[in-house]
């Protein structure tokens, strides 16, 4: 590589950056969607390298579904502290009281649809016009074709008719009152490109990320966590397995993978191997339709 | 390992989403899952045979109309590159989908149905590889099983495109025979083709020289935010951030900052929080200057060996991307990087026909998918470079400031 070339991982890094700046520029009142995932651990660091040495500036937000994994809302807390950010988290199960919405039932009850009330309420407290996410566009067909800034109306919803062509490295931010935008810095980067980075800059991740042991019951070839959160029948048999999580979502929808994969260079290793994708393996709910990422979508999920 | 964005082109049914299916699935691309949703879906199939488009078909809406109808992108690498394919359809009214996908791309593949030869869409999709500049041009002459992988087809073709080429000033063409569904000449070479001598498609991909593509001599840089943080401990910290558009620049340069002409000398430099002796397209950057200047988003730091045009009147090509159609006189606003202004279109010179690059005579307004030379007036001074001679600093969008869409692509003159 010559002198004046930079590797994909660059690229990559110096695209994500020019994208936070625009949202500095463009909005007034941005905020980072920040699930304690590794990707928005990664929009994190990207933050910090866009705006140093000043701090970034926008709050990190957690719509915090009541199912989260204890190891990673530790880990939130201590990130938000270690670099001084403001974090602001709202809980899904107040918004299930407060809107007397119903609960999902069944085994696996997923509050990932409640999600969205629990966002668009936060949007309206905070009158937030652009939240950051760290979606990806490989990981699911209907994603690929998500904007990097992709516009929503009032209702936070995305209408595939009604986005911007996105030229160059242009962005139009540009919306009326109640509108939002959502930005996605790292659209262009895959799951390899993101644990490349992280071993590259040294990110620091939740224990749940490598190999531990857990308990878990096996569920249609996939392992599911016990915890308060599901309910397991009678016919399950819990065992304990050396596992590790590829996303951390909510404890009743994200499936971990057997592993021993305990450092960083062995769950890369163990992930080029895999000829599964990462939504295939760890989430739950999705294999349920091909089009349920696109109808979530739709309703202003992330 | 670098990285290399591309665009495929081809008119409907030519084999893109073939094709594309075709490069993930053969350089293990696709993962055991979604290959198993792809035979699911592909089960009610007579042949049996994996349906490669289906892996790279998007929004269900599409799915059922059975046309894709906007830009997907797709992701792949190999040892050697990652890749970035942006999947831009080939139906006849989309022209506005191409040239979006076009404006990222490093490379086009032009699809060429062997059976048909070069049509009026493969020179359309040239026309605007040429206007959009990209660097790389690979002519794929798809389906070359369906004529037998004749050699005398195949050349005929060639020296065919090459008429298009010399005609545009494409330069960087390169042309391979292939299909796409069989699988011929994309990862390995033919066994069929065996009068072909050049590498296979992803062979070339990974192997074209990339890396002079980028315009290191004439150093722009447009501010995008002032950082200052204004803390106790660095209470005079004043740092110019942005992307470097193009060039090289290094502490101790001389320095103009534009529109206001101040002249000034780079202090310091820092690249993702770290003090850099220089830094270079595209790297994002923290440029701090030795004199105190005014300077605020949207202006330009060049080298000051090499300037920018400065002006508030510009000749452009206008690539008309939404429904409501251009009418001359029309006010806008016109987004050049990070800077927003206001711009009116005083003449529209002539329209461009995309499928011959002739000039026509503009009788009524410009619509969806059309090119038109106009010229602009701003509110204030604009800071550019002709497209031509450097596309980073030479391109725009027009915004409608009633309903904020983006309603054209700006390549100025
Ligand atoms: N025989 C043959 N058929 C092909 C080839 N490439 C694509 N096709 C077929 O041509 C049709 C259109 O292909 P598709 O990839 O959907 O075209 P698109 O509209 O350009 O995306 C499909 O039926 C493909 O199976 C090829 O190399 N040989």
């Amino acid at each position: 590589m010559s002198n004046y070339q930079l590797d994909y991982l660059e690229q990559l890094e110096a695209e994500s950056i020019h994208i936070f700046r625009e949202v500095a520029g463009q909005f007034e009142k941005p905020a980072l969607l920040f699930s304690g995932g590794k990707d928005s651990i990664t929009l994190v660091h990207l933050a910090m390298k866009a705006f140093a040495p000043a701090q970034f500036p926008f709050p990190l937000v957690h719509i915090d579904t009541g199912h989260n994994f204890p190891e990673a809302l530790n880990f939130r807390d201590a990130l938000a502290r270690k670099i001084k950010a403001t974090l602001i988290v709202r809980e899904v199960e107040d918004t299930i009281q407060q809107r007397n919405l119903t609960e999902p039932k069944g085994k696996f009850p997923s509050r990932n649809w409640l999600q969205t009330y629990t966002l668009l309420d936060t949007i309206e407290e905070f009158q937030f016009d652009c939240c950051i996410g760290g979606a990806r566009r490989d990981e699911e067909k209907a994603r690929a074709k998500e904007r990097i800034f992709s516009v929503r109306d009032e209702f936070g919803q995305w209408d595939p008719k009604l986005q911007r062509p996105e030229l160059w490295n242009c962005f139009n931010g540009k919306i009326h009152k109640g509108e939002n935008v959502r930005v996605f810095p790292i659209s262009n980067w895959t799951e390899l490109d993101i644990w490349n980075y992280i071993r590259k800059e040294k990110i620091e991740l939740p224990s749940i990320y490598f190999a531990h042991d857990r308990d878990v019951i096996a569920n249609d070839g996939q392992l599911v966590a016990v915890s308060h959160f599901i309910k397991p029948s009678a016919s399950d048999t819990v065992v304990t397995k050396k596992v590790r999580y590829r996303t951390v979502g909510d404890m009743t929808c994200t499936a971990a993978v057997e592993s021993n994969a305990s450092t960083l260079d062995e769950v890369i290793n163990e992930i080029i191997a895999t000829r599964i994708s990462e939504r295939g393996e760890t989430r739950i709910d999705d294999r349920v339709t091909e089009a349920a990422m696109e109808d979530r979508k739709k309703n202003g999920y992330f | 390992m670098d990285l290399l964005r591309f665009i495929t082109a081809g008119s409907v049914d030519d084999g893109k989403s073939t094709l594309i299916g075709r490069l993930l699935y053969d350089s293990k691309n696709i993962l055991v899952d979604q290959l198993e949703a792809l035979e699911r879906s592909t089960k009610n199939k007579d042949n049996g045979e994996v349906d490669l488009a289906l892996l790279t078909d998007g929004l269900r809406a599409e799915r059922e109309q059975g046309i894709t109808i906007d830009v997907a992108y797709r992701y792949f690498s190999t040892l050697k590159r990652k890749f970035i394919i942006a999947d831009a359809p080939g139906h006849v009214q989309y022209t506005r989908n191409m040239i979006t996908g076009a404006s990222h791309a490093g490379l086009i593949i032009i699809l060429i149905d062997a059976r048909q030869g070069v049509v009026e869409q493969t020179r359309r999709h040239s026309i605007i590889a040429s206007l959009l500049k990209i660097p790389h041009v690979v002519v794929a002459v798809n389906k070359m099983d369906l004529v037998d992988y004749c050699k005398d087809v195949y050349h005929k073709i060639v020296e065919e495109y090459k008429l298009v080429a010399a005609q545009l000033n494409l330069d960087n063409v390169a042309y391979i025979p292939i299909s796409a569904l069989k699988g011929d000449n994309i990862v390995e070479k033919s066994a069929h083709i065996t009068w072909y001598e050049g590498v296979s498609l992803l062979n070339y991909l990974e192997e074209v020289k990339i890396e002079n593509d980028i315009n290191l001599k004439d150093a722009r840089f447009q501010v995008q935010m002032v950082i200052r943080p204004q803390t106790n401990a660095l209470h005079d910290y004043r740092g110019y951030a942005g992307t470097v558009l193009s060039g090289i620049y290094r502490v101790g340069d001389k320095v103009t900052v534009l529109p206001s002409g101040a002249q000034s000398t780079i202090s310091k430099i820092e690249t993702g929080g770290q003090e850099a002796v220089k830094v270079f397209a595209p790297q994002p950057a923290v440029i701090h200057l030795a004199d105190n200047i005014d300077i605020s988003r949207g202006d330009t730091i060049a080298l000051s060996s090499s300037l920018p045009a400065i002006a508030t009147e510009a000749n452009v090509l206008l690539c008309w991307m939404d429904e409501k159609p251009l009418q001359q006189g029309n006010k806008y606003l016109l987004q050049h990087q990070s800077k927003r202004v206001r711009a009116v279109i005083k003449q529209v010179h002539f329209k461009i026909d995309v499928n011959t690059l002739a000039q026509q005579q503009v009788d009524e307004a410009i619509k969806l998918n059309e090119v038109a030379a106009a010229s602009i007036k701003t509110a204030v001074p604009l800071v550019y470079d002709a497209y031509e001679k450097l596309k980073q600093n030479g391109n725009a969008i027009l915004i409608d400031e009633t309903s904020n869409s983006t309603v054209a692509a700006v390549l100025f003159r």
